[in-house]
């Protein structure tokens, strides 16, 4: 299967650096799968996981909480604003994320940011049932 | 002629002082490495950022459409200064080059008949500046508590200048703080952040994006975002700068105490030898006139 280049950095670290042969984004509008090829396209993220599979039937999946992904000629490029790898993820640092995206969403008036807001909430409110927590 | 006392009080008093610089010194050192790896794990971030915003950028023309962040209000008349500096001082001449980098500037601009406003991040600079400047501070950011400086102090301060500029309340903000070269040389440096400055996008620049959502909606969240990231790795420079400067005046304060010690115990040791000779000759005198 041919892979493609692809970076996933957040403002502290490169969480990841490689070839793979696919990556599930979970893009502001619906989530969406990148292959090598894939035409050039900018997007944002919301909150969820986004999986990277180098192999098949072997996942790595990461909970990112907003940023963008740009897709070009040279591969794929995530700016997260806030990435955590599920290996590291525990209940404490989950049930922090989801007090902090509660704040956010009680403290905004602005319809759209709490939306956004409240379907971060149950973003990681899903990851949470899926890790079993 | 100070006495052979006051020799050895003021001896022991640089050794003790030799003894804390040391121990700054490697304080700094050890608080430097992690700095410095923080700082440049943060810059692939801030490169990628400014490449997609070039990439974006460039496929747009500036128009009434345009987000004010990239396009200016179209006027210069008030000016922010957002100086970032040390919690702390004993560190050289870092605090005090970033303030006088500001302070020009601040001159400069008020010599043209601009407003200019200032936000000073960390004390030691809003300690320099609010001698000429006290009417022109708006806002002191305190990251004393601070330990390690994440995405949100810096997220902190973005909201806060984005709120500023949403209100109208400037028109140009320039960042002032110190780029870490290495432990000996640190520079700083002043870069406005809005409207936000563009390198234009490279080869890649005429490849046909599809965006998603659509091009100013990502512009909108993409521009904010940028400035939380300049800031962001403005303070972790900043941090490293701060070290590396500590580091190396420390280093000098111990080199100085230990020549001044040197010097020191000559003095004394002649002094007391001059006194033992004295009294021989005392002695001496004192047997041969019997």
């Amino acid at each position: 299967m041919a892979t493609f280049n692809f970076e996933l950095v957040s403002p502290e670290r490169v969480l990841f650096s490689g070839d793979v042969d696919a990556v599930v984004l979970p893009a502001t509008e619906g989530d969406m799968t990148v292959l090598a090829g894939h035409s050039p396209v900018m997007t944002t993220l919301k909150t969820g996981f986004l999986v990277i599979t180098s192999n098949p039937g072997n996942g790595r999946r990461i909970l990112v909480r907003g940023g963008f992904a740009d897709v070009n000629q040279n591969g794929l490029t995530v700016l997260a604003e806030r990435a955590l790898p599920a290996e590291e993820l525990t209940q404490e640092i989950l049930d922090h994320e989801i007090l902090q995206a509660e704040m956010a969403y009680d403290a905004t008036n602005d319809p759209a940011a709490k939306h956004a807001a409240e379907s971060a909430v149950a973003q990681l409110r899903e990851a949470k049932a899926a890790l079993n927590f | 002629m100070p006495s052979l006392k006051d020799l050895r009080n003021r001896i022991a008093s640089v050794k003790a002082t030799q003894k804390i610089t040391k121990a700054m010194q490697m304080v700094a050192a050890a608080k430097l490495r992690r700095a410095q790896s923080a700082a440049e794990a943060a810059r692939p971030y801030a490169e990628r950022m400014s490449t997609v915003l070039g990439n974006l950028a460039s496929g747009i023309t500036v128009g009434p459409e345009t987000p004010r962040l990239l396009a200016g209000t179209g006027s210069d008349r008030v000016h922010l200064l957002i100086v970032c500096t040390a919690e702390r001082g004993l560190c050289g001449a870092f605090n005090s080059s970033i303030a006088r980098l500001a302070r020009d500037h601040a001159n400069r601009l008020l010599a043209e008949g601009k407003t200019v406003k200032i936000i000073c991040v960390g004390k030691k600079g809003y300690d320099i500046l609010r001698r000429q400047f006290s009417q022109h501070i708006i806002d002191l950011v305190d990251l004393r508590s601070v330990r390690q400086i994440g995405f949100e102090q810096a997220d902190g301060i973005a909201q806060k200048v984005l709120a500023l500029f949403e209100a109208g309340e400037f028109d140009v903000a320039t960042l002032f703080y110190s780029r870490f070269r290495s432990v000996i040389a640190q520079i700083p440096t002043a870069q406005q952040i809005i409207p936000a400055q563009i390198e234009s996008g490279g080869a890649s620049s005429e490849a046909v994006y599809e965006y998603e959502p659509e091009e100013g909606e990502i512009l909108a969240t993409l521009l904010p975002r940028n400035l939380t990231v300049q800031i962001f790795r403005a303070l972790l420079e900043n941090a490293a700068s701060e070290q590396g400067a500590r580091m190396s005046a420390m280093d000098n304060a111990t080199r100085n105490a230990g020549e001044m010690i040197k010097k020191q115990t000559q003095t004394y040791n002649r002094s007391r030898q001059a006194m033992i000779t004295k009294e021989l000759i005392e002695i001496i005198s004192g047997a041969e006139a019997l």
